[in-house]
């Protein structure tokens, strides 16, 4: 299972693998939103945990939809299926090297494009610390949408479409956990706690229903 | 450990329709059986089915074995496709130290190394390259050296040979050769001859039952 999760992380550094496309569309989104909201300082610091989520959740949907498709047009999937270790693990694993890869490099980002966005050192901290717990679980749920998916060539519009709802409550607790650092009366601890239990529960979830699916979707 | 392939009433649907139906056969170790048929009559489905790849409208498919026991007989085969099941991006080497541990070996056997894989397929020394850069053939010949790094009893193959030229095709020929004579299956659908002495299952499509001669 380490040979996987090493496999998938060198393919995603190799050419093609678009490991840096969700950093580089992270930051552009982020980028940008000064230029539409204007020079108003005070509007980018409250608005900018809310724009980092929102450009994290975005970048972190895209090249989900290769998670096992890509598989699939090579003809490893099969193997993968037939194998005696259980597929569950298997794609838990590809989803742990899938956001090493893509996920983590927006938590590494996120403090940079926090200073775009005027945020004090408090509020870039705890927008750090809910993607970085935050995230995977969007990386688990888009392994059920990308399981789902799998068999459809232009799968990826799909795949967004399946997950974004499901990926609110994740927005929503990650959001309200980094506003609560900053603004006083509101509890830090309760909505981050959420954050981690909505995380854990789609970590057993997410690669049970994507196990399933794959196995359904053999052809 | 003798191990015996049996398959009992095997039939299978492709969307609605029944591709092929009542297939009986068993295959004992060190024999190898050859599936010929027209195209589209149901050479790939049936062995998808064999590798546990998709599931038979009826019948069943079993491996018996005398003294362990087995999982889910997909587990004791190795599945060569139409596709390589390699990335083009990383090494051969990558690839094959991938799947050598990432497959493990089946109880009963070894797997031997990547080098000596390589070399047992006339390839020794490119291994260095990346999978991508390699010609059809070579890349062909480099997914058969798969079979060789993880050991499986029963080899499952879909046109092996496809891209292969006549030399390659012999030394194949010897690698089924010798992977039956230490006891191993082998269940190959294709359109030359392999090259070893088998009996042989003729599809006849659209339904038909398959016969065994």
């Amino acid at each position: 299972m380490i040979s996987l999760f090493l496999r998938d992380l060198k393919l995603s550094m190799r050419a093609g693998g678009g490991a840096l496309i969700g950093v580089l569309f992270f930051m552009t989104v982020v980028a940008v939103v000064p230029f539409a909201v204007g020079p108003d300082l005070n509007l980018l610091s409250r608005i900018g945990p809310a724009i980092l989520w929102i450009g994290a959740l975005l970048a972190s949907l895209l090249g989900l939809d290769r998670l096992f498709q890509a598989e699939r047009e090579d003809g490893s999937l099969d193997l993968m299926l037939m194998q005696e270790a259980p597929l569950v693990l298997t794609v838990l694993v590809k989803c742990l090297a899938h956001w090493t890869a893509t996920g983590l490099p927006l938590v590494i980002a996120a403090p940079l494009l926090g200073l775009f966005m005027n945020m004090s050192e408090v509020a870039i901290g705890a927008t750090m610390l809910t993607l970085l717990v935050g995230t995977p679980a969007i990386t688990f749920i888009g392994a059920t949408g990308a399981a789902v998916a799998v068999t459809l060539p232009r799968g990826g519009l799909l795949v967004s479409i399946l997950v974004l709802p499901l990926a609110i409550p994740v927005l929503i607790f990650g959001v309200s956990a980094a506003y609560a650092a900053v603004q006083d009366p509101a509890p830090f601890l309760p909505p981050l706690l959420i954050l981690i239990a909505i995380t854990l529960f789609f970590a057993v979830i997410g690669p049970l229903a994507a196990a399933l699916a794959l196995r359904s979707a053999s052809d | 450990m003798p191990i015996r392939l049996r398959v009992e009433g095997l039939s299978a649907k492709r969307g609605e329709d029944l591709i092929f139906h009542d297939i009986s056969f068993i295959v004992a170790a060190g024999e190898a059986l050859i599936v010929t048929g027209p195209n589209g009559s149901g050479k790939s489905t049936l062995l998808r089915v064999l590798a546990g790849l998709l599931a038979p409208e009826s019948g069943t498919a079993q491996l018996d074995d005398t003294a362990a026991d087995i999982g889910h007989p997909r587990e004791l085969c190795h599945y060569l496709g139409h596709r390589n099941a390699m990335k083009r991006e990383l090494t051969v080497e990558e690839n094959l130290s991938f799947w050598k541990s990432f497959m493990g070996d089946s109880v009963g056997g070894s797997g031997i190394g990547i080098e000596e894989a390589t070399e047992a397929l006339g390839l020794g020394g490119i291994s260095h390259l990346p999978f991508g850069y390699l010609s059809a053939g070579q890349q062909r010949r480099m997914a058969m050296a798969k079979l060789l790094v993880a050991y499986r009893p029963v080899w499952i193959l879909d046109e092996p040979t496809a891209a292969l030229d006549a030399a390659a095709d012999r030394l194949f020929a010897g690698l089924v050769e010798r992977h039956l004579s230490a006891g191993g299956i082998v269940i190959a659908a294709t359109h030359q001859p392999l090259g070893v002495s088998a009996r042989e299952l003729r599809m006849t499509g659209f339904a038909g039952v398959g016969e065994v001669v």
